[in-house]
Formats: structure tokens, sequence, C-alpha cells
């Protein structure tokens, strides 16, 4: 690890003095240690925003949620109202990681976390992310990589609040010394054809100071679900988040969006349309859920992950609709 | 075939004992010069012996009794279990409290005056030739106070013939991250940052990391001609002197009978293909030291499963003699087979204390560990027939397996051992590749041999119309299992399991079962000292470590019995050479070889004793009899005393004696076993399968301490689990570079994925020692869950899983939810 300056912030105002180029703002650290550690990244000065009191905190209004970006995952998980109204996002936070994990980890610092590859996060292999002129996935081992949007990098972006957030139309609050802006979190992530060398729209002198999730409409249901080769303490292979407006049994619309499928979080756009004005039920589901999956370009190694979202996706559309059981006792998420 | 086998199990360890090619057991092969046939010492082979008769069988088939010659200084014959007051009954772990509050030392902790902090360097590509090794900017990097560069590097093969290859000043790379050399520094920062300095000069040559590609006849070659792996002490290697073209070591085969007749003979044929992955080791401890290196002695605290091997290799490396090296484990995290000998870490850590005159305490990180030792991954062909009245005719079996650069990849044990068939063939081949050596673990070869044999087993009993239970007790001859298998049917729902793949829906349940088998050795390097002081206070020392089994609670427990006092105040001083010679912890042999020295060690003290306060209390010797913890007088029970008391009358401080591990009563051929029943779903749509619960049903002869046997199987189990779902090395083909070498990519079971267990023990009196135990480390679940889980898996789905581990990619394969066949 390289040696770097620490410095310990308590406000804001604080933090964006000491943010520039070559510093990073570290709240858990629970990436940005690993990241550190493996020699990927070599900040010269880390600005602790742990202990600015203003980035903490859930508020609700009638506008909506509005998430200080230190909130940690298990607060995030533990909430009653968003437990009951913002479901999906309540089982991304729950469902992250481990218990332990998830009691550090911020909702910040999770939609902040760099995509997953064991290329990328190798010091070993100089991959484009790094200004490298190679993609080790495309031709190496990609059992985990990404089967969408694909062709340039095959990372995949982990974020399990991302992917809820994203459904729920959530932006998010970017401050620097300039001034404050908000970004829909759809145009949060930077893909791979637009740069290889940002992932995300945040300046080096920026810092997310809020997370806005908009009041869901009237007859709104959501939920969440991730397959990972384990279910302790493992990445997802395949996740979703679903958010649907409902009119009795109708779909009046619905928000899909899929994560670790390509290095951003994706919106399922051809199953939201397939749901929109329907009656929810397996048929439509699972058309939903075949539609999500038809652009895939799959890798060598990762044809499997085509099936995984494909049953992700209908069933996480048939847990938010209630036509699949929640039992969190079942064994092992099977009901 | 039979004198072969008899030497291995009375004389010599498995890791200790070079099996010869006839030998009907499968155990990591040894042919290093400092492996001593143990023969007894003072002992002459002429004894003169008593007859004893001892108890014998299982209590649910009914106990009988054997009459055993037995030598003359033996104890008495131990009751059944239900008849003794401490051993047999489940005991909490002696130093229980100390391992979970941090107390218990292990070798990370150890921390010595002075001490320096060490790292490796390990090579940076997969096969070259090294034309310079520059250590300057790591000598000047502050606070470096040695760095060594390594001349020889254990655990590979080597050539039989070294004139293949030109010499070369420094080892030949032969896989990523090999060590190279190491630097000692005053923080483990300091030594991290130098290690990165030491600038290695390559030519690099072609390299192979896989398993398939390795076979082909122009596959780059990993060595330039034959070549063996001599093992560490006490673990790895492979047969010797066997054919090797290009990469490809062996067969070494074993031909009994006829099996073209036997196929011949038979009604109806299985044959199958199964495919096994690289596991490794991922001991919780990673390998480590601290050497300190003086002139008068040399102290190493090493976390291993064998103090009296790394001894004896760090005594031959540097040439001193064995009583001028101490080898110190007083809690040990993790072996599982791969931490025997010195080890590369081990030697560059005193030769870095030897230049630093300093101690230097060298752990390897996680990377470094996963690399370092492994269990070998399995391409098998298995070919079974039998006939209509369901015995077998014949086996088959060609393996083809890689231990990387090392040897030691056979899979024929269970189709050797489980079954009577007169007619077996089976050919073992080694593939070298690229890649980090493999070693002994965990019940070597026999988790990829049972996830063949008893797979196929199951597909040969739905041919032949059979309940799977009820055929292998047609075909196998273990009382012990036959007992286990019925217990299988009273505790489980098998009789009323459903034919394969019927449940509707996407989720399907199933059942299944697979034996296992493991055999007795007995390692006569056991020896433990009793010791009562005057103040009736009593201890037991011996250099035997605890690799995490419960040796220390088991021997407590054993002196207990014997002095009739209770076992938390017997002091149990383990893991020191200083101390009588202990045996190596592989093989399962720990608790059959050294319980049976520290009874007779603690008899003898107690006789001892006896005839020292006998002249203070005006009788004989023999008037007195010791029993319940109190002395007293035949003729005059009035006249007792407790242990306490009676200690006090004795004439000096202290009185000891010393036993050694006396060769088994009879030279039969045993083997253990054991019985596991898997409930599973599989999500046919997610590939996922979940075992939801698991009963394991043991027998390892007399369980000394039910509650350390259970504990054993419960990680048997889970390591099983583990193995047969998610563990897997990833090699990367266009580095040779292992892309999971971490905690978070090589995928180990969590909490969530611990099904329920039940694990039940049954009783085997087998009168061949003073207290007839035997160990359970192997036997203990990882060698049938992965076969288990297979049949449970067909009988969920109607597919058979011929592929480990049963990941996602894998199952959706299997099942046909993708064209993608996964690379295994």
């Amino acid at each position: 690890m390289n040696r770097f300056t620490f410095v310990d912030c308590t406000t804001v105002a604080e933090a964006l003095d000491h943010l520039k180029q070559g510093s990073v703002a570290k709240a858990g650290g629970i990436d940005l240690l690993d990241l550190m550690k493996d020699g990927i990244v070599s900040p010269s000065t880390l600005v602790n925003i742990r202990r600015v009191k203003e980035l903490h905190g859930i508020e609700t209004s009638e506008q909506g949620l509005s998430l200080g970006p230190l909130t940690t995952l298990s607060e995030l998980a533990a909430h009653p109202l968003i437990q009951k109204t913002y479901t999906a996002l309540s089982d991304a936070a729950s469902h992250a990681a481990t218990p332990q994990i998830r009691n550090m980890a911020t909702v910040g610092g999770n939609l902040m976390q760099r995509q997953r590859c064991w290329y990328f996060r190798s010091s070993e292999y100089n991959c484009l992310r790094k200004g490298g002129s190679e993609c080790f996935a495309q031709k190496g081992e990609n059992q985990y990589h990404a089967i969408m949007d694909n062709e340039i990098c095959a990372m995949v972006h982990p974020s399990s609040t991302a992917v809820p957030l994203m459904a729920f139309g959530a932006q998010v609050e970017l401050t620097s010394k300039k001034g404050k802006r908000t970004v829909p979190l759809n145009e949060f992530y930077i893909r791979p054809e637009e740069s290889l060398l940002d992932e995300t729209v945040v300046k080096s002198d920026e810092l997310i100071t809020r997370i806005l999730v908009p009041a869901p409409a009237a007859g709104t249901r959501s939920a969440y679900q991730k397959y990972g080769e384990k279910e302790s303490f493992d990445w997802p292979l395949a996740d979703a988040g679903v958010v649907l407006v409902m009119n009795g049994n109708i779909c009046r619309s619905a928000s899909i969006v899929m994560g670790v499928a390509a290095p951003t979080p994706l919106h399922a756009k051809a199953a939201e349309v397939i749901l929109a004005g329907k009656t929810i039920d397996e048929a439509t589901a699972r058309a939903a859920g075949k539609a999500a999956v038809d652009s895939a370009t799959p890798l060598e190694q990762n044809g499997y992950k085509v099936q995984l979202f494909h049953t992700v996706v209908y069933r996480t559309i048939l847990l938010a609709s209630g036509q699949l059981k929640r039992d969190p006792s079942a064994v092992g998420g099977m009901a | 075939m039979e004198n072969e086998e008899l030497e291995l199990q009375q004389e010599k360890s498995p890791e200790q004992g070079k099996t010869g090619k006839d030998a009907p057991v499968h155990v990591p092969h040894k042919k290093d010069a400092h492996a001593n046939p143990a023969a007894p010492p003072n002992k002459p082979a002429s004894e003169a012996k008593r007859t004893d008769s001892f108890l014998y069988g299982i209590p649910q088939l009914g106990l009988t009794r054997v009459e055993r010659q037995v030598p003359l200084n033996e104890p008495p014959p131990m009751p059944a279990n239900a008849d003794l007051k401490y051993l047999g009954k489940p005991t909490p772990r002696y130093d229980g409290v100390a391992k979970v509050t941090g107390a218990g030392k292990y070798t990370a902790d150890v921390n010595l005056p002075g001490m320096l902090y060490a790292r490796m360097v390990g090579a940076g590509v997969p096969h070259a030739r090294v034309l310079a090794i520059d250590t300057t900017a790591a000598e000047r990097y502050p606070g470096v106070r040695a760095v060594h560069v390594i001349q020889h590097v254990l655990g590979n093969a080597e050539l039989r013939d070294p004139s293949k290859e030109t010499p070369s000043r420094y080892p030949i790379v032969r896989y990523m991250g090999q060590p190279m050399a190491a630097v000692a520094a005053t923080s483990q920062a300091a030594a991290d940052e130098a290690a990165a300095l030491v600038k290695v000069q390559y030519d690099p040559m072609g390299f192979v990391v896989d398993r398939d590609a390795a076979r082909a006849t122009d596959a780059t070659l990993v060595y330039p001609g034959p070549a063996d792996q001599g093992g560490t002490a006490g673990g790895g290697g492979g047969p010797a002197n066997v054919p090797q073209v290009g990469n490809v070591h062996g067969p070494e085969r074993k031909n009994v009978g006829d099996v073209a007749r036997g196929f011949a003979e038979s009604d109806v044929v299985v044959e199958g293909e199964y495919y096994t992955q690289v596991q490794t080791h991922s001991a919780l401890e990673t390998h480590g030291v601290v050497a300190d290196w003086k002139a008068d002695e040399l102290t190493v605290y090493a976390s291993t499963q064998g103090t009296s091997s790394v001894r004896n290799e760090l005594s031959e490396i540097f040439k001193l003699p064995k009583s001028k090296v101490r080898v110190i484990t007083e809690y040990m995290g993790g072996g599982f087979g791969a931490k025997f000998g010195a080890g590369n870490e081990g030697v560059v850590a005193v030769e870095l204390s030897r230049k630093a005159k300093a101690p230097v305490r060298l752990m390897l990180d996680r990377r470094e560990e996963h690399i370092a030792s492994n269990r070998p991954d399995s391409h098998q062909k298995l070919k079974i027939g039998a006939k209509r009245n369901g015995t077998l005719t014949a086996i088959q079996l060609t393996s083809y397996g890689t231990a990387g650069v090392g040897t030691g990849a056979g899979t024929a044990g269970p189709a050797t051992n489980m079954y009577k068939c007169p007619n077996l063939l089976t050919e073992e081949y080694d593939v070298f590749i690229n890649a980090g050596p493999g070693a002994a673990f965990r019940a070597p070869g026999h988790p990829q041999g049972c996830f063949a044999l008893e797979q196929a087993i199951d597909e040969l009993a739905e041919k032949l119309d059979l309940d799977p239970l009820e055929f292998r007790g047609r075909i196998d001859d273990s009382p012990a299992r036959k007992v286990e298998r019925q217990i299988i049917l009273e505790k489980t729902d098998w009789r009323n399991r459903h034919r394969a793949g019927a449940d509707p829906g996407p989720i399907k349940r199933g059942i299944g079962l697979s034996q296992s088998v493991w055999y007795r050795f007995v390692n006569l390097n056991s020896s433990c000292e009793v010791r009562i002081s005057k103040d009736g206070s009593v201890e037991l020392m011996s250099a035997v470590q605890d690799i995490g089994g419960g040796t220390k609670t088991m021997l407590a427990q054993v002196v207990a019995e014997e002095f009739g006092i209770p076992p938390q105040s017997v002091v149990i001083r383990i893991g020191d050479t200083r101390y009588p010679i202990g045996p190596d912890s592989g093989g399962s042999v720990t608790t059959g070889s050294i319980s049976p020295a520290a009874r007779n060690a603690a008899h003898q003290a107690k006789q001892h004793l006896l005839a020292a306060i006998a002249p203070s209390l005006g009788v004989a010797p023999d008037q007195l009899e010791f029993k319940d913890g109190r002395v007293s007088v035949a003729s005059d029970p009035s006249r007792s005393y407790s242990l306490r008391q009676a200690a006090a009358k004795m004439p000096t401080d202290e009185i000891s004696a010393r036993a050694t591990r006396v060769p088994d009563y009879t030279r039969d051929k045993i083997t253990y076993g054991g019985v596991d029943y898997v409930e599973l779903a599989v999500d046919t749509e997610t590939g996922r399968v979940h075992v939801e619960r698991v009963l394991g049903v043991h027998d390892c002869g007399r369980p000394m301490n039910p509650l350390g046997v259970i504990s054993q199987i419960n990680g048997g189990i889970l390591q099983g689990i583990s193995y047969a779902l998610f563990e897997q090395r990833i090699m990367d083909r266009g580095k040779g570079y292992m892309l999971n070498a971490d905690l978070e990519n090589y995928k180990i079971l969590g909490a969530r994925e611990v099904p329920q267990i039940d694990v039940i023990l049954i009783e085997n009196y087998i009168a061949q020692s003073s207290t007839d135990a035997a160990g359970i480390g192997e036997s203990a679940g990882i060698i049938a869950l992965a076969a288990a889980i297979g049949n449970a898996f067909y009988n969920a789905t109607g597919v058979r899983m011929r592929r480990l581990p049963m990941t996602p990619a894998r199952v959706l394969a299997a099942l046909g939810k993708t064209d993608q066949e996964m690379h295994a």
C-alpha cells in the first residue's frame, strides 16, 4: 500500500477543501482500502468524511426519501418506512456482503465502489481501465463478467443499492466548492463506450451530499432479488430491482433494473414495455424475463448468466406483485 | 500384497510410509531419507507376552470377546465406554476458552524480543530461467536486516536426470508465485515494501496451466524429462519411477484378476467420466513460523501438524543435530495435510534468522497460502460391471489429475478398497502443469474417487432395479457400514424417497447418500511421559501437536480415566519437541497412536507410585489397588487414601513413567468408514444447490471424546459441502496467474450454506491397543459429501452431476439450460 496523508473532516466544507486531484473521500473504506492494498489506487490523501454529521441520516417527507450518503446499509435495511414503501431498497441493503460489512459500508460508498473484474483488481494486469490496451476478460476467464454492453470492457458494477435506487428514479446530489448539482442515477454511471477511465460523473472535487428518492406513486410495489454462488458473503451473479405501479392487478408502469449484467446497472427496457398495461401473472413475468435478456451477448464462459437474469427478472416481478411468496425463512431463499 | 500392507499399517505413518505398487491403500507417498521405520526403542523383538480377553465388535451387532497376546506391561483391557467414567463421555474442549478469548497463542501471535518480520518474494512468471536476482534495493531499504535468495525450492518435483536441463544458478521457475527470495525487516510493512524491490530478471519459457492442454502431445513441457516429487516430510508426492511421456507421469497401475473377463461375465455395466476441481487447503491460519537461531539451539515456533517432521527436516537441511532443534506448536490454526515439514517458509525464516541474528516471523499471506498447496483435480473414467444378483464382477478406473508441479493426484483408493470385486484395474496418471504443488489434503484422493465411485454405484443400482442402500449391503463387507446403513434407514425417510426428478416446479428436492472408507494407520513414534508430583498433581508431556481435533482434551481424559480424577485437573503439555516424541497428525493417526502411549504411561506411573509408597504403608505393592481416584489396601478397605494423600507419602518429589506406542495387537487389515445422507434442493432455474440436511453415521474404533469426534465430523461435512458446491482454484490460462487467490473469490461455504447436521457415532471395538482408539479426521464427511450430494442431485433432477464444484454455471449446463460447458 502507498503512503498517504489522512485528513479527518467534520464538515462538508472542510472535506471539500481537501478534495482535489490525487485525494479520495473515504467513508466506510470497504472498497477503497481493498483497492489500495491491492495496489489498484494510490491516493496521496484520504479525506475521511465518516464523522461529517450532515452527511448522515435518513429524512422522509411527502417528496420522498433524502438519504445522507453516510447512511450505513444496516441502517437502510432496518428503517421501517423504507421496508414498507421502498421494499426493494431495504431488501438490497440487507442482502449485500456480510452483517459486519453492512455495519460499516455506506450507501454513498456502495454507489461509488469500483466495478468487479479480477483482471482490473489485480495489479498483475494493466487492463483498459488502467490505461492498458487490452481487456483480458474478453478471451480470458470470464464466468463472472458482463453479458451485456460488454464489447469493450466486461466488468460488472456490483452495487446492490444502485439497482433499486435506479429503479425508483433516485437522484444524486453532488457538491463541490463551485456549488451543487443533481444527477439522475440513470446518468450517474458512465458506460465504457463513453469513457474507460471515468466510471461515474463524480468529479475529483465533488462529494455526494444527498441521495434523493422520489415518493412512489400510489399503488407502487417493489422487490429486489440477488443470486450468488453462495448466499453468505458473495458477489451477485445476477440481481434485479423491480418497481411496479399497480392498479389492481394491472401494471400501469414498470421500472426494472439489472445489476452485474453490464459494466453499469441497466434498465431492462424491453421487459418494462412488456409489463406496461398488462395483468401480472407468471406468463407475463416470464415473457418480461425473457425480453430482459434478449439482447445479451454472453462471453465464452458466462452464458449461464443469461438464464440467471431471465429467472431473477421474472421472479422479482412476481415477488413485487405479490404472486411469489416472500418467505425469509425458506431454506436458501427457495420457497 | 498382504506384506506390503502390513508393513504400512504397522510400522509407518501413512505420510511416512511409501506404499509399494501393490499396496492396497492409497496414501501420500513418501520416500525421503529421514522417515525412519519406527522400531519401538528398548524393546526386544521376542518380548514376553500374556494373553488377555478383550471386548470386540459393534454393540448393534452384539459385542463378543477375543483373546490377544499383549506385552507384559500393557495395562489391563479397557472396558466398554458405558463402563468408563471419563472416556467416551462428551467432554468440552480443554483449551476452548483460551482459543475463543485469544489467550491461546498461535504461531502468528508469537512475539519475541527483537523479532523481525519477513516477506517472501514470489516468481512473477509461470515458467522461466532466472538470469539474475538483484537484492541491492531491498537491502538498502530502511529497516531491512537480512535478505535471502532461495537456492532450493521444496515441494516441486525433481528431474530424475538433472542433466536434461541446462544448469542454472537459481531454481527454475515452474509456477507463478514460486518462492524466490525473502526479506526480514523491523516491521511487516518494511518487509513487504522491501520484498517488492527485489528485482528478478527472467528468461521466460512457455507454460501450461490447463490439465487437458498439458496432456496434449505438443504441450509445453513443465519438466524437460521424467520428474518425481520427493514429498516434504510427511506429505505430497506420488509414485516414483513410473513412465512419463510429456507432462503425463504414470500410470501407477494396479491389477487384480482380469477385468476383461469380469466385464464379459457381467449382466450390467455402467461407465462414466467425472471431473473434480483443484481445492486449496485455505487453513484459517496460514503457513508460517517464528525462527530463532541461536548458537546452542534453533527454536522454531511452527504452524505445523508435525513438530517432529519440522525438526527432522530443519535438522537435515541445516546440518544440525536433532538435539539442537526445538519445534513448538502450542496452538494450531488448521493444517488439513498441507503443513508437514519445514516448508519453504520455514527454511527461509531460519536462514533469515541466522543472517540477521534475530528471531524472524514469517507468515504466508493469503495469496501465498492459496498457492502453497492444494488437493489435485481429477478426470476419471470409471467402469463397473455387475451381475443381476447384485455382485460386482469388475471395476476399471483410469484417472488423470494435476498436482501442479508435483505429483500425487491418484484417486483409486475408494474403488480399490470399498467393495468386494474379484477383478480390478486402476491406472492413475499425474499431469504436470505450471501451478503450485499438490499436497496431502484430508483423505488424499478419496473425495475425488468417491465422487465417481459412489455415483456409479447408484447408477448401477438403478440399472439392477435395486435400492442403492440394499445394493451396497450386498457388495460391502464392512460390519460398521452395515450398522451405519441400518441407522440411516431408521432415522430418515429413505424408504419413501420419490423417483428421480419427480418434483413438479422449478425447485426440486432430492435425497442421496454415499459411503466412505479410510484405513487404520499407526505411528509408533508416539511417546508420552506422565508425571506425578508430591502434591498429587498429574501432568502429561508429549511432542504431539493438537492439529485442532482436540488432542489435548482426549489426552486429559485418558490420564483422568486411569487415575480416577477429573480431566480438568490433569495438565497437558504438548506440541514441543523437548517432550517425548509424538506422531505427525496426518492420515487420522493421532488419537489411535498417542492415546495408548498416554494410557500406558499413566498406568505405569501409577504402578511406580504404588511401589514407592507401599513401604511407608507397611504393605507389599501388590497389596495396593488404585481405583476411583483412591489408593486402598486390598486386605483392609478402611485404609484408603486420595491421590493427594497417597502422593504425599512419596519418598521423592516426583515420580514419572514414559511409554511408547507398541504395535497393534494383531496385524488385521482394518478400515473405517461412515455413511453420509443428504437432503437438498436444486433450483433448476438458477442452478443453485442448497443442502438442507445431512445425517452422518460414522465409526472410529472407540470414540474417546464423542463431542470432539462429532465436532470433527461437523467440520468434515462442511468442508465436503464446500468442496462439492463452491471451492475451486481458477487459473488464468493467458498468464498462468491464480485469479482467485483470496477469500472473496475463492469461495468457502458460510453460515447460510450450513444445513441441519446430525451425527451418530457407533462404537467399534477392535481389540488392537490399550485404548482401542482411532482417528476420524479423514473419514469425517469430506470423503462422502460430494458423492452424496451428487446422488441427491440425481434424485432431485434425474440428471447426473459429473463435474465439481456444482456452481450455477455447471448445474445449468448439466440441466441443458445453457449450451456452454464449463471449463473444469
